[in-house]
């Protein structure tokens, strides 16, 4: 396993070097290569890792976003790359907000272009020239991005079939219970926020006593 | 491959376009595909997938660990446990958890179990796609000598959730073993039977020699995996080149195709039978005794019996079940060769008791997209061939 992980890092200092300006971070993550690179270089350091014969990335195995409110980018386009010659693989990733655009990977693995289409679809992350960028799980007609941490469980609307108009119709969510969302995180550990009303809270900073 | 040659260069004669699908036998699940015919030829199809969308990833969000692995059971319901095990090597890895030898090699067999359960969905599935009846009613008996040894272990014939962070839900009764021993020793000579239906039978090799062919730079820029890749000539399994659990001590071969067309990856998955066979023989053979959940109590429930009697374990039960254990922030792509392919869990924690992401990376969404560029120029009959030689399921196409 440590030869691996040496690889690894010599892959991280490699591309490091290569190119000074366009990657941000580059870290093991659990034994995982994990590479941040700048949104407006993803295409050639793509195309790099794809064609240098220290990476040959030939297989691009997944694209998806996650998101994360509360950064100002609150998107990662995250990349998972694998290189069956050197069997390794390696994770690039951007950081892109809802109007950033970010290029397309589909010329350098038509692979790409699925997965670029769900995480629009998930996210609403715009790829540019993109051939196809279409929604691809989603119901015909849906709106908004599902994935999104601000967007409900339960969703906003609910289809069924009208025996009377003879088709489906789509309604507003109507829940004869409430989604029950239980905080069950334990006060000794898991809780962050301050609970209202607690006059002892101001002595919750100063440590366990 | 057959391409048209007299293309019609009128403008006023349109393309014929079909829509094929979603409720089709021939399109495995809901699979709507709008093709465009250049007379029996296909020029251009376009696969609408997401009719089964359940949102799987969203929900497993909101939902401790534990209660996440039914999820995956749910995906690709033909082969359920390889899901699973993908899922709880990723936990795993963030919790920096370590499985016992048994349960390490408990899982190991499930997952060979359920390779041999899904190609024997598939391939007579095939060969009904290209017009033989027979395989299936076959096979689905050997099939449900698979599912009782499922149901042995878990107590569900499909949906099993055996699988657990730190293990598995419980060791197998007593006389199992020397049951599976027993099919093992019988199960060839029905791979023999069914291939003296297939194997050579003239028709079966017209509708599939030569018909997909995917060259080897192909496979790669479609991201192909599993025995699509290896019938494109690539000798590359995750069990083999990045094996995980005990996969390292077992003892078998790669099934390799030559000419990458849809009877190379029947042949494949002929062999990959034989040599799954291999491994549940020596899993049983090997298996050390003991146990096989983990002793991390934060991780492993308690015993059903110890709850009635010690208050201790009766805590940790009720924390299990309400808040589950924590895993530390972090992230891990964890991958497992599942029986149609590369399957793989992005896992991002964000140090509670939920997963913060959960990317479920599916070996039949990368093989689907790639329809138009193998189906363009061949006959229509054969897109279904196509279709049915990538072992597609749209309960893990669409989540």
């Amino acid at each position: 396993m440590d030869d691996k992980k040496q690889a690894l890092l010599d892959l991280s200092n490699y591309i490091q070097d290569k190119f000074p300006d366009d990657i941000e971070a580059a870290e093991l993550i659990n034994g995982e290569l994990v590479v941040v690179v700048n949104l407006p270089a993803i295409k050639k350091v793509a195309k790099f890792t794809r064609d240098d014969s220290n990476f040959m990335m030939k297989l691009c195995v997944d694209i998806c976003g996650v998101d994360y409110p509360t950064r100002e980018k609150r998107f990662d386009v995250v990349y998972n790359l694998l290189s069956m010659k050197h069997n390794l693989r390696i994770r690039l990733k951007v950081y892109t907000d809802e109007e950033t655009q970010v290029p397309s990977l589909c010329e350098i693995w038509p692979t790409a272009n699925w997965f670029e289409r769900e995480a629009w679809d998930m996210y609403g992350i715009f790829f540019s020239n993109h051939p196809d960028l279409r929604r691809i799980l989603t119901d015909y007609g849906f709106e908004g991005h599902p994935l999104r941490k601000d967007f409900p469980l339960t969703g906003f609307v609910e289809m069924r079939y009208d025996d009377n108009l003879r088709r489906c119709v789509y309604e507003p969510v109507k829940l004869t219970q409430d989604f029950r969302k239980f905080d069950f995180l334990s006060p000794w550990e898991g809780i962050s926020s301050i609970l209202p009303g607690d006059e002892k809270a101001t002595y919750s900073n100063e440590g366990d006593e | 491959m057959a391409v048209s040659s007299l293309k019609v260069k009128d403008p006023t004669i349109k393309p014929l376009t079909i829509n094929f699908g979603p409720q089709h036998p021939a399109a495995h699940g809901v699979l709507r595909m709008i093709m465009e015919m250049d007379g029996e030829v296909i020029t251009r199809v376009d696969p609408h997938i997401g009719l089964l969308h359940r949102g799987t990833e969203k929900l497993i969000e909101n939902k401790i660990y534990r209660q996440a692995v039914p999820y995956f059971d749910r995906l690709d319901y033909v082969a359920p446990v390889c899901q699973e095990h993908a899922f709880v090597l990723a936990t795993e890895k963030l919790l920096n958890v370590d499985v016992p030898e048994r349960g390490q090699y408990m899982r190991v067999m499930q997952s060979e179990i359920a390779r041999i359960q899904n190609h024997l969905l598939n391939i007579p599935a095939y060969a009904i796609d290209v017009g033989a009846m027979t395989p299936m009613l076959w096979a689905f008996e050997e099939r449900e000598k698979l599912m009782e040894f499922q149901e042995a272990v878990s107590g569900a014939r499909l949906h099993m959730a055996y699988f657990r962070v730190g293990g598995v839900a419980q060791d197998m009764p007593v006389g199992l073993g020397d049951k599976i021993n027993d099919w093992c020793d019988q199960f060839p000579k029905f791979i023999d039977d069914m291939e003296t239906l297939l194997t050579d039978n003239r028709i079966f090799k017209q509708r599939s020699v030569d018909i997909g062919i995917i060259s080897p730079d192909d496979a790669l820029a479609w991201g192909c995996s599993g025995p699509t890749l290896r019938g494109s000539g690539f000798a590359w399994d995750l069990r083999k080149s990045q094996p995980y659990d005990v996969y390292d001590r077992m003892d078998f071969d790669i099934p390799v195709g030559k000419n990458g067309d849809c009877y190379s990856r029947y042949l494949v998955r002929v062999a990959e039978m034989r040599e799954s066979l291999k491994i549940i023989k020596q899993c049983l053979r090997d298996m050390p005794e003991g146990a096989v959940m983990t002793t991390n109590n934060k991780v492993a429930q308690p015993k059903r019996g110890d709850i009635k009697r010690s208050m201790e374990s009766l805590i940790h039960h009720f924390k299990h079940f309400t808040e589950g254990f924590h895993v530390p922030a972090g992230e891990t792509y964890s991958v497992v060769e599942a029986p149609k392919g590369e399957f793989g869990v992005y896992l991002v924690s964000d140090g509670s008791n939920k997963p913060y992401r959960c990317k479920i990376r599916v070996p039949g969404f990368a093989h689907l997209q790639s329809m138009e560029h193998f189906c363009k120029g061949h006959m229509l009959a054969d897109s279904v061939a196509i279709l049915g030689g990538f072992d597609v399921v749209f309960g893990e196409i669409d989540r």
